[in-house]
């Protein structure tokens, strides 16, 4: 494990050896695009349970990262750092080094509220504003100061077309998006996410609550976002990992015998195509296979 | 037919067991608890409306409008001075109390927390809501009355001491009911704390906070206790909110219904019928308001 780790740091640089240059020749057109997040030695806690830790990786622009892993192996937890959803709750800490670009996500001046407005994020469970299907989209535009009627109206038609929601929902758009499907309520929290312009989506197990056909739509609207944004998204599929992602990052909770808690560690991160045909970890081998988890 | 022909073992009719007996049992104990509600209700109901109708009815705009009788032996309307007098001070007391109560619940559960400060505050509530209502108008009475004199104002103060632990309280309950992924799906769009609150926690808890309120305002416009000493025992009518005495349907049915003469007697379930029949208007038109927020689905 240490040394898929080392790996990973070194990942960034042009004269990595090693793995590196394997996975380099499996995937080249993968390899070195403009790291968005670069995670080292990243540890969350919650209190004093420590949830996750020795986390390094990187994530690469416009491409989409898995997160896999049985559950509890803080695949969630790893994601909400991302954007700061830890802040919200009481007690929740954030420790090592995680740097949107070169900035430091936790430095001291760092608005939450900024990195949000650029680092956008869906939900397990879809969950529309109780508004209607205009106000949950024009709510991030909104408050990030757009109050023109018309250019309001140019961004819901917009993020509505890329969310492919529009033919569905534009005859009822003052109607309440409570009354929409789960799948549409989800590609509505997605039009709402798109909406502001993040330059970063994260999908924590966005179809979860979806059946195979809202799945498919998802998945296929995630790589047209593509193109426009980076995508990391957490599932317990591993079908849909190996779907849709470029890059997959599995993710195991190890017991510590010193105080019997169970913490999540990143076992290995690779090009998709290598880590569903060729892993370099046992564990991954496993869980992929289906001998565990 | 539930029971199978081909198969004698499939029998799916339903069979007696103790279970099932104790769901009847439960069923009319439950019914029989409705029936128990209703029956003050009712009666309550059917007292006033039939010995207040007539009163009313007897001389139907001018009881809404005419001054009360100086004279209280004197038969006939009416109880204009006392709605005045009751929209007054009720609707002050909502003015104070509500915005007040509403923000002091944003504090409670959005700020404060668990925290001590926070704490204190939500003991002090309930201590509050248990202050008996004469209580709360000897209290204006001392710090209000005795300097200022006889006013609406003062009634109103006296009930929106009343009214604001239970807006708190129940504002409270509800912000506790919107769902943490409101908010989530709030901060992730870049949205501040407060921005959240104002945008998209307060608007999803306003039905709840609209009926506690609603609530709150119907009890205190019937209340008695605390007016007797803050508002005076005018007869004609005080539009103004700050000065003079001035008077309410609750104190006009308290003074006429101890009276011994038959007219002012009548003049009491008119009055009561009136104040029913406000409050009932008061929350039907609070659930119109309320309605045209909630969207079509």
């Amino acid at each position: 494990m240490a040394v898929t780790q080392a790996a990973n740091k070194r990942a960034g640089s042009p004269s990595a050896p090693g793995r590196i240059q394997l996975e380099r020749r499996s995937a080249p057109a993968l390899d070195e695009t403009e790291a968005v997040f670069d995670v080292e030695n990243a540890e969350v806690f919650y209190g004093h349970f420590r949830a996750v830790r020795d986390v390094n990786l990187k994530i690469y622009k416009n491409q989409i990262t898995a997160f896999i892993g049985p559950s509890g192996c803080g695949k969630t937890t790893m994601l909400r750092t991302f954007n700061r959803m830890h802040d919200v709750i009481p007690g929740a800490r954030v420790a090592g080094k995680i740097h949107f670009h070169d900035v430091d996500l936790y430095g001291p001046e760092v608005s939450a509220t900024e990195v949000r407005r650029r680092i956008g994020m869906v939900f397990q469970k879809p969950n529309p504003f109780p508004k209607s299907i205009y106000d949950n989209i024009s709510f991030g535009p909104r408050v990030n100061g757009v109050s023109n009627k018309a250019e309001l109206d140019t961004i819901v038609e917009k993020s509505l077309r890329s969310a492919a929601l529009w033919d569905e929902v534009k005859d009822r758009l003052r109607n309440s998006a409570l009354g929409l499907s789960g799948g549409q309520q989800q590609r509505l929290c997605i039009a709402r996410t798109i909406a502001v312009e993040p330059e970063v989506v994260l999908m924590d197990e966005p179809c979860s609550a979806l059946d195979p056909i809202a799945t498919a739509r998802i998945e296929e609207l995630m790589r047209e976002l593509k193109s426009r944004f980076t995508i990391v998204i957490v599932t317990h599929n591993m079908q849909q990992a190996a779907r849709v992602s470029d890059r997959t990052a599995f993710f195991t909770a190890e017991l510590d015998s010193k105080n019997d808690q169970r913490t999540g560690i990143l076992v290995e991160y690779d090009v998709t195509a290598k880590m569903f045909s060729n892993p370099s970890d046992e564990r991954t081998e496993n869980y992929i296979t289906g001998r565990f988890g | 037919m539930s029971q199978s022909v081909l198969h004698p073992g499939l029998d799916l009719r339903r069979k007696r067991s103790w279970r099932s007996t104790k769901s009847l049992l439960m069923s009319v104990l439950m019914g029989l608890s409705v029936v128990a509600v209703l029956i003050p209700l009712i009666a309550v109901m059917y007292a006033v409306i039939s010995r207040g109708a007539g009163v009313m009815f007897a001389s139907f705009p001018e009881f809404f409008t005419a001054e009360i009788p100086m004279i209280s032996r004197k038969a006939g309307p009416g109880m204009g001075p006392a709605i005045v007098g009751t929209l007054l001070a009720t609707g002050g007391a909502t003015l104070i109390a509500v915005p007040l109560g509403i923000l002091g619940a944003v504090y409670l559960h959005e700020y404060g927390g668990t925290t001590k400060f926070a704490s204190i505050v939500r003991f002090m509530t309930t201590v509050m809501t248990g202050v008996p209502s004469i209580v709360m108008g000897l209290f204006i009475y001392l710090t209000w009355t005795m300097k200022f004199g006889y006013s609406a104002f003062g009634g109103a103060l006296a009930l929106a001491c009343l009214m604001l632990p239970v807006v708190i309280s129940s504002t409270e309950q509800m912000l506790r009911l919107v769902p943490t992924n409101l908010r989530e799906a709030s901060y992730a769009l870049g949205a501040s704390k407060s921005r959240t609150i104002v945008s998209v926690v307060l608007p999803a808890a306003l039905p709840g906070i609209v009926s506690g309120s609603l609530l709150a305002i119907a009890r205190a416009a019937g209340e008695t206790a605390p007016l007797l000493f803050a508002v005076g025992a005018a007869t004609a009518y005080n539009p103004h909110l700050f000065t003079e005495a001035n008077t309410a349907l609750s104190l006009q049915i308290f003074s006429n219904a101890t009276s011994s003469f038959v007219a002012a007697q009548e003049r009491a379930w008119g009055a009561a019928l009136t104040l029913m029949t406000l409050t009932f208007m008061l929350t039907v038109i609070a659930r119109i308001f309320t309605a045209r927020f909630a969207l079509k689905r």
